[in-house]
Protein backbone atom coordinates (compact mmCIF):
# COMPACT_ATOMS: atom_id res chain seq x y z
CA UNK A 1 0.00 0.00 0.00
CA UNK A 2 1.10 3.56 -0.51
CA UNK A 3 2.77 5.27 2.37
CA UNK A 4 0.58 8.34 2.63
CA UNK A 5 -2.30 7.91 5.03
CA UNK A 6 -5.96 8.62 5.07
CA UNK A 7 -6.96 12.22 4.82
CA UNK A 8 -8.63 12.07 8.17
CA UNK A 9 -6.15 12.59 10.95
CA UNK A 10 -6.02 10.59 14.17
CA UNK A 11 -8.17 12.12 16.86
CA UNK A 12 -6.19 13.96 19.51
CA UNK A 13 -6.84 12.80 23.06
CA UNK A 14 -7.02 15.64 25.49
CA UNK A 15 -5.49 15.35 28.92
CA UNK A 16 -8.69 16.26 30.78
CA UNK A 17 -10.96 19.09 31.76
CA UNK A 18 -9.55 22.57 32.20
CA UNK A 19 -7.60 23.65 35.27
CA UNK A 20 -10.54 25.72 36.57
CA UNK A 21 -12.78 22.67 36.55
CA UNK A 22 -10.19 20.61 38.39
CA UNK A 23 -9.79 23.23 41.13
CA UNK A 24 -13.57 23.54 41.47
CA UNK A 25 -13.88 19.79 41.88
CA UNK A 26 -11.77 19.98 45.05
CA UNK A 27 -12.65 23.42 46.35
CA UNK A 28 -16.46 23.30 46.11
CA UNK A 29 -17.02 20.17 48.23
CA UNK A 30 -14.42 21.41 50.76
CA UNK A 31 -16.27 24.71 50.99
CA UNK A 32 -19.57 22.96 51.70
CA UNK A 33 -17.83 20.84 54.34
CA UNK A 34 -16.29 23.84 56.04
CA UNK A 35 -19.58 25.74 56.12
CA UNK A 36 -21.42 22.70 57.57
CA UNK A 37 -18.79 22.26 60.29
CA UNK A 38 -19.06 25.94 61.15
CA UNK A 39 -22.87 25.77 61.36
CA UNK A 40 -22.68 22.60 63.46
CA UNK A 41 -20.32 24.32 65.89
CA UNK A 42 -22.51 27.42 65.96
CA UNK A 43 -25.69 25.45 66.71
CA UNK A 44 -23.98 23.58 69.56
CA UNK A 45 -22.55 26.78 71.08
CA UNK A 46 -25.59 29.03 70.71
CA UNK A 47 -28.03 26.45 72.10
CA UNK A 48 -25.53 25.28 74.70
CA UNK A 49 -26.24 21.65 73.79
CA UNK A 50 -24.53 19.33 76.29
CA UNK A 51 -21.81 17.13 74.78
CA UNK A 52 -23.60 13.89 75.79
CA UNK A 53 -26.37 14.88 73.35
CA UNK A 54 -24.49 16.52 70.51
CA UNK A 55 -20.77 17.24 70.78
CA UNK A 56 -19.25 20.02 68.69
CA UNK A 57 -16.87 19.16 65.86
CA UNK A 58 -13.81 20.24 67.84
CA UNK A 59 -14.65 17.93 70.71
CA UNK A 60 -15.11 15.06 68.24
CA UNK A 61 -11.70 15.79 66.78
CA UNK A 62 -10.16 15.93 70.27
CA UNK A 63 -11.78 12.61 71.16
CA UNK A 64 -10.49 11.07 67.94
CA UNK A 65 -6.97 12.06 68.96
CA UNK A 66 -7.23 11.26 72.69
CA UNK A 67 -8.98 7.89 72.11
CA UNK A 68 -6.74 6.94 69.20
CA UNK A 69 -5.11 4.20 71.27
CA UNK A 70 -8.51 2.50 71.61
CA UNK A 71 -9.91 3.31 68.19
CA UNK A 72 -6.86 2.46 66.09
CA UNK A 73 -6.70 -1.27 67.00
CA UNK A 74 -10.45 -1.47 66.30
CA UNK A 75 -9.94 0.21 62.94
CA UNK A 76 -7.34 -2.42 62.10
CA UNK A 77 -9.74 -5.23 63.02
CA UNK A 78 -12.50 -3.76 60.85
CA UNK A 79 -10.07 -3.15 57.98
CA UNK A 80 -8.79 -6.69 58.22
CA UNK A 81 -12.28 -8.20 58.06
CA UNK A 82 -13.23 -5.88 55.21
CA UNK A 83 -10.24 -6.70 53.04
CA UNK A 84 -10.23 -10.41 53.81
CA UNK A 85 -13.91 -10.59 52.89
CA UNK A 86 -13.31 -8.54 49.75
CA UNK A 87 -10.40 -10.73 48.66
CA UNK A 88 -12.36 -13.93 49.13
CA UNK A 89 -15.40 -12.37 47.41
CA UNK A 90 -13.26 -11.24 44.48
CA UNK A 91 -11.55 -14.57 44.01
CA UNK A 92 -14.81 -16.51 44.43
CA UNK A 93 -16.89 -14.12 42.32
CA UNK A 94 -14.47 -14.11 39.40
CA UNK A 95 -13.99 -17.86 39.57
CA UNK A 96 -17.74 -18.54 39.59
CA UNK A 97 -18.33 -16.00 36.80
CA UNK A 98 -15.76 -17.82 34.65
CA UNK A 99 -17.42 -21.16 35.41
CA UNK A 100 -20.82 -19.66 34.51
CA UNK A 101 -19.61 -18.46 31.12
CA UNK A 102 -17.99 -21.81 30.40
CA UNK A 103 -21.15 -23.74 31.18
CA UNK A 104 -24.60 -22.37 30.59
CA UNK A 105 -26.01 -25.22 32.72
CA UNK A 106 -24.00 -24.22 35.76
CA UNK A 107 -25.20 -20.65 35.38
CA UNK A 108 -28.84 -21.71 35.05
CA UNK A 109 -28.51 -23.91 38.13
CA UNK A 110 -26.65 -21.68 40.53
CA UNK A 111 -27.29 -18.07 39.57
CA UNK A 112 -30.70 -17.95 41.33
CA UNK A 113 -29.01 -18.91 44.58
CA UNK A 114 -26.51 -16.09 44.18
CA UNK A 115 -29.48 -13.77 43.79
CA UNK A 116 -31.17 -15.15 46.91
CA UNK A 117 -27.96 -14.58 48.83
CA UNK A 118 -27.93 -11.01 47.59
CA UNK A 119 -31.56 -10.03 48.23
CA UNK A 120 -31.72 -11.42 51.77
CA UNK A 121 -30.77 -8.55 54.09
CA UNK A 122 -27.50 -9.35 55.81
CA UNK A 123 -28.78 -8.01 59.13
CA UNK A 124 -31.40 -10.78 59.18
CA UNK A 125 -28.99 -13.66 58.50
CA UNK A 126 -26.12 -12.37 60.60
CA UNK A 127 -27.56 -13.60 63.95
CA UNK A 128 -28.00 -17.11 62.50
CA UNK A 129 -24.48 -17.16 61.13
CA UNK A 130 -23.21 -16.04 64.53
CA UNK A 131 -25.05 -18.93 66.16
CA UNK A 132 -23.80 -21.63 63.79
CA UNK A 133 -20.23 -20.44 63.40
CA UNK A 134 -18.31 -20.71 66.62
CA UNK A 135 -15.49 -18.42 65.70
CA UNK A 136 -16.86 -14.85 65.72
CA UNK A 137 -14.10 -13.61 63.44
CA UNK A 138 -15.00 -16.20 60.82
CA UNK A 139 -18.69 -15.38 61.23
CA UNK A 140 -18.03 -11.68 60.61
CA UNK A 141 -15.95 -12.61 57.59
CA UNK A 142 -18.79 -14.69 56.17
CA UNK A 143 -21.28 -11.85 56.62
CA UNK A 144 -19.02 -9.32 54.89
CA UNK A 145 -18.30 -11.83 52.15
CA UNK A 146 -22.00 -12.42 51.43
CA UNK A 147 -22.66 -8.76 50.65
CA UNK A 148 -19.45 -8.20 48.69
CA UNK A 149 -19.72 -11.33 46.62
CA UNK A 150 -22.72 -10.60 44.40
CA UNK A 151 -21.63 -7.36 42.66
CA UNK A 152 -18.36 -9.04 41.68
CA UNK A 153 -20.13 -12.14 40.40
CA UNK A 154 -22.88 -10.39 38.46
CA UNK A 155 -20.67 -7.67 36.98
CA UNK A 156 -17.95 -10.08 35.93
CA UNK A 157 -20.50 -12.47 34.41
CA UNK A 158 -22.01 -9.60 32.46
CA UNK A 159 -18.57 -8.48 31.33
CA UNK A 160 -17.46 -11.94 30.23
CA UNK A 161 -20.64 -12.27 28.19
CA UNK A 162 -20.37 -8.89 26.52
CA UNK A 163 -17.29 -9.59 24.43
CA UNK A 164 -17.72 -8.28 20.85
CA UNK A 165 -19.46 -11.01 18.84
CA UNK A 166 -17.46 -10.33 15.73
CA UNK A 167 -14.28 -10.76 17.75
CA UNK A 168 -15.61 -14.06 19.06
CA UNK A 169 -16.19 -15.07 15.43
CA UNK A 170 -12.69 -13.96 14.56
CA UNK A 171 -11.23 -16.08 17.35
CA UNK A 172 -13.27 -19.03 16.10
CA UNK A 173 -12.02 -18.40 12.57
CA UNK A 174 -8.40 -18.59 13.69
CA UNK A 175 -9.05 -21.79 15.63
CA UNK A 176 -8.66 -20.29 19.09
CA UNK A 177 -9.05 -22.68 22.01
CA UNK A 178 -11.54 -22.07 24.80
CA UNK A 179 -8.70 -21.03 27.06
CA UNK A 180 -7.33 -18.55 24.47
CA UNK A 181 -10.75 -17.02 23.97
CA UNK A 182 -11.16 -16.66 27.71
CA UNK A 183 -7.71 -15.25 28.36
CA UNK A 184 -7.23 -13.00 25.32
CA UNK A 185 -10.81 -11.88 24.73
CA UNK A 186 -13.37 -12.48 27.46
CA UNK A 187 -11.28 -11.48 30.46
CA UNK A 188 -10.06 -8.18 28.97
CA UNK A 189 -13.63 -7.42 27.82
CA UNK A 190 -14.86 -8.02 31.36
CA UNK A 191 -12.23 -5.80 32.97
CA UNK A 192 -14.27 -2.54 33.07
CA UNK A 193 -17.31 -4.40 34.43
CA UNK A 194 -15.21 -6.23 37.01
CA UNK A 195 -13.59 -3.01 38.20
CA UNK A 196 -17.03 -1.41 38.50
CA UNK A 197 -18.14 -4.37 40.59
CA UNK A 198 -15.03 -4.09 42.75
CA UNK A 199 -15.80 -0.45 43.48
CA UNK A 200 -19.27 -1.41 44.73
CA UNK A 201 -18.07 -4.52 46.56
CA UNK A 202 -15.35 -2.56 48.36
CA UNK A 203 -17.91 -0.30 50.02
CA UNK A 204 -20.30 -3.18 50.62
CA UNK A 205 -17.75 -5.38 52.35
CA UNK A 206 -17.10 -2.56 54.82
CA UNK A 207 -20.84 -2.23 55.41
CA UNK A 208 -21.12 -6.01 55.77
CA UNK A 209 -18.32 -6.10 58.32
CA UNK A 210 -19.88 -3.28 60.37
CA UNK A 211 -23.41 -4.69 60.24
CA UNK A 212 -22.21 -8.13 61.29
CA UNK A 213 -20.30 -6.64 64.19
CA UNK A 214 -23.42 -4.83 65.34
CA UNK A 215 -25.32 -8.11 65.17
CA UNK A 216 -22.57 -9.81 67.14
CA UNK A 217 -22.91 -7.02 69.70
CA UNK A 218 -20.86 -7.16 72.86
CA UNK A 219 -20.72 -10.93 72.60
CA UNK A 220 -18.10 -10.51 69.90
CA UNK A 221 -14.61 -11.40 70.96
CA UNK A 222 -13.18 -9.13 68.32
CA UNK A 223 -13.37 -5.41 68.89
CA UNK A 224 -13.94 -3.66 65.61
CA UNK A 225 -15.19 -0.12 65.10
CA UNK A 226 -18.86 -1.10 65.32
CA UNK A 227 -18.18 -2.65 68.69
CA UNK A 228 -16.59 0.62 69.80
CA UNK A 229 -19.73 2.50 68.74
CA UNK A 230 -21.96 0.11 70.71
CA UNK A 231 -19.70 0.30 73.73
CA UNK A 232 -19.53 4.11 73.64
CA UNK A 233 -23.32 4.21 73.22
CA UNK A 234 -23.87 2.22 76.40
CA UNK A 235 -21.61 4.65 78.22
CA UNK A 236 -23.24 7.70 76.64
CA UNK A 237 -19.83 8.63 75.30
CA UNK A 238 -21.31 10.42 72.28
CA UNK A 239 -18.08 12.13 71.14
CA UNK A 240 -16.40 8.73 70.79
CA UNK A 241 -19.38 7.43 68.79
CA UNK A 242 -18.86 10.31 66.40
CA UNK A 243 -15.12 9.67 66.27
CA UNK A 244 -15.64 6.00 65.38
CA UNK A 245 -18.24 6.99 62.81
CA UNK A 246 -15.76 9.35 61.18
CA UNK A 247 -13.21 6.56 60.98
CA UNK A 248 -15.75 4.25 59.31
CA UNK A 249 -16.78 6.88 56.74
CA UNK A 250 -13.12 7.75 56.15
CA UNK A 251 -12.33 4.08 55.53
CA UNK A 252 -15.22 3.86 53.05
CA UNK A 253 -14.00 6.94 51.21
CA UNK A 254 -10.42 5.65 51.05
CA UNK A 255 -11.62 2.28 49.72
CA UNK A 256 -13.70 4.02 47.06
CA UNK A 257 -10.83 6.28 46.01
CA UNK A 258 -8.43 3.35 45.95
CA UNK A 259 -10.56 1.35 43.55
CA UNK A 260 -11.43 4.38 41.44
CA UNK A 261 -7.73 4.98 41.03
CA UNK A 262 -7.10 1.34 40.21
CA UNK A 263 -9.86 1.40 37.57
CA UNK A 264 -8.43 4.56 36.07
CA UNK A 265 -4.90 3.13 35.92
CA UNK A 266 -6.03 -0.08 34.28
CA UNK A 267 -8.49 1.45 31.80
CA UNK A 268 -7.01 4.85 30.98
CA UNK A 269 -5.42 3.68 27.73
CA UNK A 270 -8.51 2.31 26.08
CA UNK A 271 -11.85 2.43 27.86
CA UNK A 272 -14.35 5.22 27.26
CA UNK A 273 -14.96 5.65 30.99
CA UNK A 274 -11.34 6.51 31.72
CA UNK A 275 -10.30 8.56 28.69
CA UNK A 276 -11.39 12.16 28.84
CA UNK A 277 -12.03 14.11 25.70
CA UNK A 278 -12.65 17.75 25.03
CA UNK A 279 -15.83 18.35 23.06
CA UNK B 1 -12.00 -21.89 -15.58
CA UNK B 2 -9.94 -24.81 -14.16
CA UNK B 3 -10.93 -26.38 -10.84
CA UNK B 4 -12.32 -23.46 -8.85
CA UNK B 5 -10.65 -22.58 -5.58
CA UNK B 6 -13.96 -22.26 -3.77
CA UNK B 7 -17.16 -23.80 -4.99
CA UNK B 8 -20.60 -23.52 -3.42
CA UNK B 9 -23.06 -26.08 -4.73
CA UNK B 10 -26.78 -25.63 -4.13
CA UNK B 11 -26.21 -24.20 -0.70
CA UNK B 12 -29.28 -23.62 1.49
CA UNK B 13 -29.13 -21.79 4.77
CA UNK B 14 -32.16 -21.77 7.03
CA UNK B 15 -31.83 -19.99 10.39
CA UNK B 16 -33.29 -21.50 13.53
CA UNK B 17 -36.17 -19.00 13.43
CA UNK B 18 -37.18 -20.40 10.03
CA UNK B 19 -35.82 -17.58 7.87
CA UNK B 20 -34.53 -18.90 4.57
CA UNK B 21 -31.36 -16.87 4.08
CA UNK B 22 -30.01 -18.74 1.07
CA UNK B 23 -31.80 -20.97 -1.44
CA UNK B 24 -29.82 -23.21 -3.80
CA UNK B 25 -26.91 -20.82 -4.00
CA UNK B 26 -24.21 -21.94 -6.43
CA UNK B 27 -21.04 -19.99 -6.91
CA UNK B 28 -17.54 -20.80 -8.09
CA UNK B 29 -14.56 -18.60 -7.43
CA UNK B 30 -11.22 -19.23 -9.17
CA UNK B 31 -7.77 -18.51 -7.81
CA UNK B 32 -6.70 -14.86 -7.97
CA UNK B 33 -10.18 -13.62 -8.82
CA UNK B 34 -11.64 -10.49 -7.26
CA UNK B 35 -15.32 -11.32 -6.96
CA UNK B 36 -17.92 -8.96 -5.53
CA UNK B 37 -21.16 -10.22 -4.05
CA UNK B 38 -23.59 -7.41 -4.74
CA UNK B 39 -27.18 -7.16 -3.59
CA UNK B 40 -29.73 -5.37 -1.44
CA UNK B 41 -29.73 -5.84 2.32
CA UNK B 42 -31.17 -9.16 3.35
CA UNK B 43 -30.10 -11.00 0.21
CA UNK B 44 -27.83 -13.29 2.21
CA UNK B 45 -24.52 -12.07 0.82
CA UNK B 46 -22.97 -11.71 4.28
CA UNK B 47 -24.40 -15.08 5.26
CA UNK B 48 -22.79 -16.66 2.21
CA UNK B 49 -19.45 -15.09 3.12
CA UNK B 50 -19.64 -16.36 6.70
CA UNK B 51 -20.45 -19.86 5.48
CA UNK B 52 -17.42 -19.75 3.20
CA UNK B 53 -15.34 -18.71 6.22
CA UNK B 54 -16.67 -21.70 8.16
CA UNK B 55 -18.64 -19.56 10.62
CA UNK B 56 -21.83 -21.60 10.79
CA UNK B 57 -22.86 -24.62 8.80
CA UNK B 58 -24.89 -25.04 5.64
CA UNK B 59 -28.42 -26.44 5.90
CA UNK B 60 -28.07 -28.23 2.57
CA UNK B 61 -25.59 -28.38 -0.28
CA UNK B 62 -21.81 -28.22 0.02
CA UNK B 63 -18.85 -25.92 -0.03
CA UNK B 64 -15.67 -27.29 -1.60
CA UNK B 65 -12.19 -25.86 -1.32
CA UNK B 66 -9.89 -26.61 -4.26
CA UNK B 67 -11.94 -29.71 -5.04
CA UNK B 68 -11.93 -31.15 -1.51
CA UNK B 69 -14.87 -30.96 0.80
CA UNK B 70 -14.98 -29.30 4.19
CA UNK B 71 -13.90 -26.05 5.70
CA UNK B 72 -10.66 -24.28 5.05
CA UNK B 73 -7.79 -24.49 7.45
CA UNK B 74 -7.23 -21.44 9.62
CA UNK B 75 -4.38 -20.07 7.59
CA UNK B 76 -6.16 -20.15 4.26
CA UNK B 77 -8.45 -17.23 4.93
CA UNK B 78 -8.38 -13.70 6.20
CA UNK B 79 -11.66 -12.09 7.19
CA UNK B 80 -12.45 -8.39 7.34
CA UNK B 81 -15.67 -7.38 9.05
CA UNK B 82 -17.84 -4.34 8.37
CA UNK B 83 -16.59 -2.82 11.61
CA UNK B 84 -12.86 -2.79 12.29
CA UNK B 85 -13.50 -5.29 15.12
CA UNK B 86 -10.30 -4.50 16.99
CA UNK B 87 -9.52 -5.25 20.62
CA UNK B 88 -9.71 -1.80 22.23
CA UNK B 89 -7.34 -2.78 25.05
CA UNK B 90 -4.55 -3.81 22.68
CA UNK B 91 -2.16 -1.73 20.62
CA UNK B 92 -2.09 -1.82 16.82
CA UNK B 93 0.84 -4.24 17.02
CA UNK B 94 -0.98 -6.63 19.35
CA UNK B 95 -4.16 -6.47 17.28
CA UNK B 96 -2.28 -7.42 14.12
CA UNK B 97 -0.29 -10.07 16.01
CA UNK B 98 -3.51 -11.74 17.24
CA UNK B 99 -3.95 -14.42 14.51
CA UNK B 100 -0.32 -15.51 14.94
CA UNK B 101 -0.66 -15.44 18.70
CA UNK B 102 -3.69 -17.72 18.46
CA UNK B 103 -1.58 -20.02 16.26
CA UNK B 104 0.90 -20.08 19.21
CA UNK B 105 3.68 -18.28 17.41
CA UNK B 106 6.08 -16.44 19.69
CA UNK B 107 6.00 -12.68 19.54
CA UNK B 108 9.72 -12.22 18.87
CA UNK B 109 9.63 -14.93 16.24
CA UNK B 110 7.00 -13.19 14.11
CA UNK B 111 7.56 -9.53 15.03
CA UNK B 112 8.98 -8.83 11.58
CA UNK B 113 5.92 -10.29 9.88
CA UNK B 114 3.63 -8.18 12.04
CA UNK B 115 5.62 -5.01 11.33
CA UNK B 116 5.62 -5.89 7.65
CA UNK B 117 1.82 -6.25 7.59
CA UNK B 118 1.45 -2.92 9.39
CA UNK B 119 3.78 -1.31 6.86
CA UNK B 120 1.80 -2.77 3.95
CA UNK B 121 -1.33 -0.93 5.05
CA UNK B 122 0.68 2.28 5.53
CA UNK B 123 0.53 2.46 9.32
CA UNK B 124 4.23 2.25 10.19
CA UNK B 125 4.87 4.38 13.26
CA UNK B 126 1.45 3.60 14.76
CA UNK B 127 2.39 0.18 16.19
CA UNK B 128 1.96 1.35 19.77
CA UNK B 129 -1.20 3.39 19.25
CA UNK B 130 -4.49 2.19 20.73
CA UNK B 131 -7.53 1.82 18.45
CA UNK B 132 -9.34 4.76 20.01
CA UNK B 133 -6.50 7.05 19.00
CA UNK B 134 -7.05 6.16 15.33
CA UNK B 135 -9.51 7.45 12.75
CA UNK B 136 -12.11 5.18 11.18
CA UNK B 137 -10.02 4.66 8.05
CA UNK B 138 -6.91 3.83 10.04
CA UNK B 139 -8.81 1.31 12.17
CA UNK B 140 -9.98 -0.40 9.00
CA UNK B 141 -6.35 -0.52 7.81
CA UNK B 142 -5.40 -2.26 11.06
CA UNK B 143 -8.20 -4.74 10.42
CA UNK B 144 -6.83 -5.41 6.93
CA UNK B 145 -3.29 -5.78 8.28
CA UNK B 146 -4.57 -8.35 10.77
CA UNK B 147 -6.23 -10.28 7.92
CA UNK B 148 -3.08 -10.35 5.81
CA UNK B 149 -0.54 -11.12 8.55
CA UNK B 150 -1.15 -14.86 8.14
CA UNK B 151 -0.49 -14.53 4.40
CA UNK B 152 -3.85 -16.07 3.50
CA UNK B 153 -4.76 -17.34 0.04
CA UNK B 154 -8.26 -15.96 0.29
CA UNK B 155 -9.42 -12.66 1.67
CA UNK B 156 -13.10 -12.46 2.64
CA UNK B 157 -14.41 -8.94 3.12
CA UNK B 158 -17.86 -8.13 4.48
CA UNK B 159 -18.75 -4.57 3.42
CA UNK B 160 -15.45 -3.41 4.90
CA UNK B 161 -15.65 0.20 3.75
CA UNK B 162 -19.40 0.79 4.11
CA UNK B 163 -19.05 2.89 7.25
CA UNK B 164 -16.30 5.15 5.89
CA UNK B 165 -16.58 8.53 4.20
CA UNK B 166 -16.22 8.56 0.43
CA UNK B 167 -12.75 10.09 0.27
CA UNK B 168 -11.32 7.53 2.69
CA UNK B 169 -13.19 4.76 0.89
CA UNK B 170 -11.70 5.68 -2.50
CA UNK B 171 -8.24 5.73 -0.99
CA UNK B 172 -8.72 2.33 0.62
CA UNK B 173 -10.19 0.95 -2.61
CA UNK B 174 -6.99 1.89 -4.45
CA UNK B 175 -4.76 0.52 -1.72
CA UNK B 176 -6.72 -2.72 -1.62
CA UNK B 177 -6.36 -3.16 -5.39
CA UNK B 178 -2.61 -2.59 -5.15
CA UNK B 179 -2.32 -5.16 -2.39
CA UNK B 180 -4.43 -7.63 -4.32
CA UNK B 181 -2.15 -7.37 -7.34
CA UNK B 182 0.99 -7.68 -5.16
CA UNK B 183 -0.16 -10.59 -3.07
CA UNK B 184 -1.99 -12.65 -5.69
CA UNK B 185 -4.90 -13.17 -3.35
CA UNK B 186 -8.34 -14.37 -4.15
CA UNK B 187 -10.80 -11.80 -2.83
CA UNK B 188 -14.51 -12.22 -2.16
CA UNK B 189 -15.90 -8.80 -1.43
CA UNK B 190 -19.42 -8.23 -0.13
CA UNK B 191 -20.84 -4.81 -0.94
CA UNK B 192 -24.09 -3.00 -1.61
CA UNK B 193 -22.41 -0.38 -3.77
CA UNK B 194 -22.62 -0.82 -7.53
CA UNK B 195 -19.83 1.72 -8.05
CA UNK B 196 -17.47 0.09 -5.60
CA UNK B 197 -18.02 -3.36 -7.06
CA UNK B 198 -17.42 -2.18 -10.63
CA UNK B 199 -14.29 -0.31 -9.56
CA UNK B 200 -12.73 -3.22 -7.71
CA UNK B 201 -13.78 -6.54 -9.10
CA UNK B 202 -13.23 -8.58 -12.23
CA UNK B 203 -16.51 -10.38 -11.63
CA UNK B 204 -19.74 -9.28 -9.98
CA UNK B 205 -22.24 -11.76 -8.61
CA UNK B 206 -25.62 -10.05 -8.31
CA UNK B 207 -27.87 -11.52 -5.63
CA UNK B 208 -31.58 -11.12 -4.89
CA UNK B 209 -33.36 -11.38 -1.58
CA UNK B 210 -36.07 -13.59 -0.08
CA UNK B 211 -34.72 -16.14 -0.54
CA UNK B 212 -31.09 -15.20 -1.17
CA UNK B 213 -29.92 -16.45 -4.55
CA UNK B 214 -27.68 -15.56 -7.48
CA UNK B 215 -29.43 -13.75 -10.33
CA UNK B 216 -26.52 -12.62 -12.49
CA UNK B 217 -22.82 -13.24 -13.04
CA UNK B 218 -21.19 -10.26 -14.76
CA UNK B 219 -17.57 -9.96 -15.85
CA UNK B 220 -15.92 -6.57 -15.61
CA UNK B 221 -13.47 -6.59 -18.48
CA UNK B 222 -11.58 -3.40 -17.65
CA UNK B 223 -7.84 -4.07 -17.25
CA UNK B 224 -5.82 -3.60 -14.07
CA UNK B 225 -4.18 -1.54 -12.67
CA UNK B 226 -7.20 0.68 -12.27
CA UNK B 227 -6.92 4.19 -10.93
CA UNK B 228 -8.99 7.33 -10.46
CA UNK B 229 -9.13 7.84 -14.26
CA UNK B 230 -11.07 4.60 -14.51
CA UNK B 231 -13.73 6.03 -12.19
CA UNK B 232 -14.64 8.64 -14.77
CA UNK B 233 -14.09 6.54 -17.91
CA UNK B 234 -16.82 5.52 -20.33
CA UNK B 235 -16.31 1.72 -19.84
CA UNK B 236 -16.73 2.24 -16.09
CA UNK B 237 -20.01 4.08 -16.60
CA UNK B 238 -21.14 1.42 -19.03
CA UNK B 239 -20.45 -1.32 -16.51
CA UNK B 240 -22.21 0.60 -13.76
CA UNK B 241 -25.31 0.98 -15.95
CA UNK B 242 -25.35 -2.73 -16.76
CA UNK B 243 -24.88 -3.81 -13.17
CA UNK B 244 -27.46 -1.30 -11.91
CA UNK B 245 -30.09 -2.51 -14.33
CA UNK B 246 -29.47 -6.15 -13.40
CA UNK B 247 -29.71 -5.21 -9.74
CA UNK B 248 -33.01 -3.43 -10.35
CA UNK B 249 -34.35 -6.41 -12.24
CA UNK B 250 -33.35 -8.58 -9.32
CA UNK B 251 -35.08 -6.34 -6.84
CA UNK B 252 -38.21 -6.03 -8.98
CA UNK B 253 -38.77 -9.78 -9.12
Amino acid sequence: MTSDRDLDEPLPIQSGPGAGMRVARVVLPLLVGAVSLFLWDLVVRVNEIPHYILPGPLLVLNTLISDWHTLYPSLLVTLQITFMALSVATAGGVFLAILFTQSRWLELTFFPYAVILQVTPIISIAPLILIYVDNTYVALLICAWIVAFFPILSNTTLGLNSADHNLINLFQLYGASRWQTLWCLRLPSAMPYFLGGLKIAGGLSLIGAIVAEFAAGTAGAETGLAYRILEAGYRLNIPRMFAALILISGTGIVIFLLFSMLAHLVLRKWHESAVKREN
Amino acid sequence: MPTPLIELQNVDKVFSNGTVALKRLSLAVGAHEFVSLLGPSGCGKSTALRLIAGLGSVSAGRIDWAGRSGPATDRDIGFVFQEPTLMPWATVFKNVYLPLRLARRGKSEVADRVMDAIAKVGLSGFENAYPRELSGGMKMRVSIARALVTEPKVLLMDEPFAALDEITRFKLNNDLLELWQDQSWTVIFVTHSVYESVYLSNRIVVMAARPGRVVANLDVMAPYPRDENYRTSEPYNQHCRTVSSRLHEAMGQ
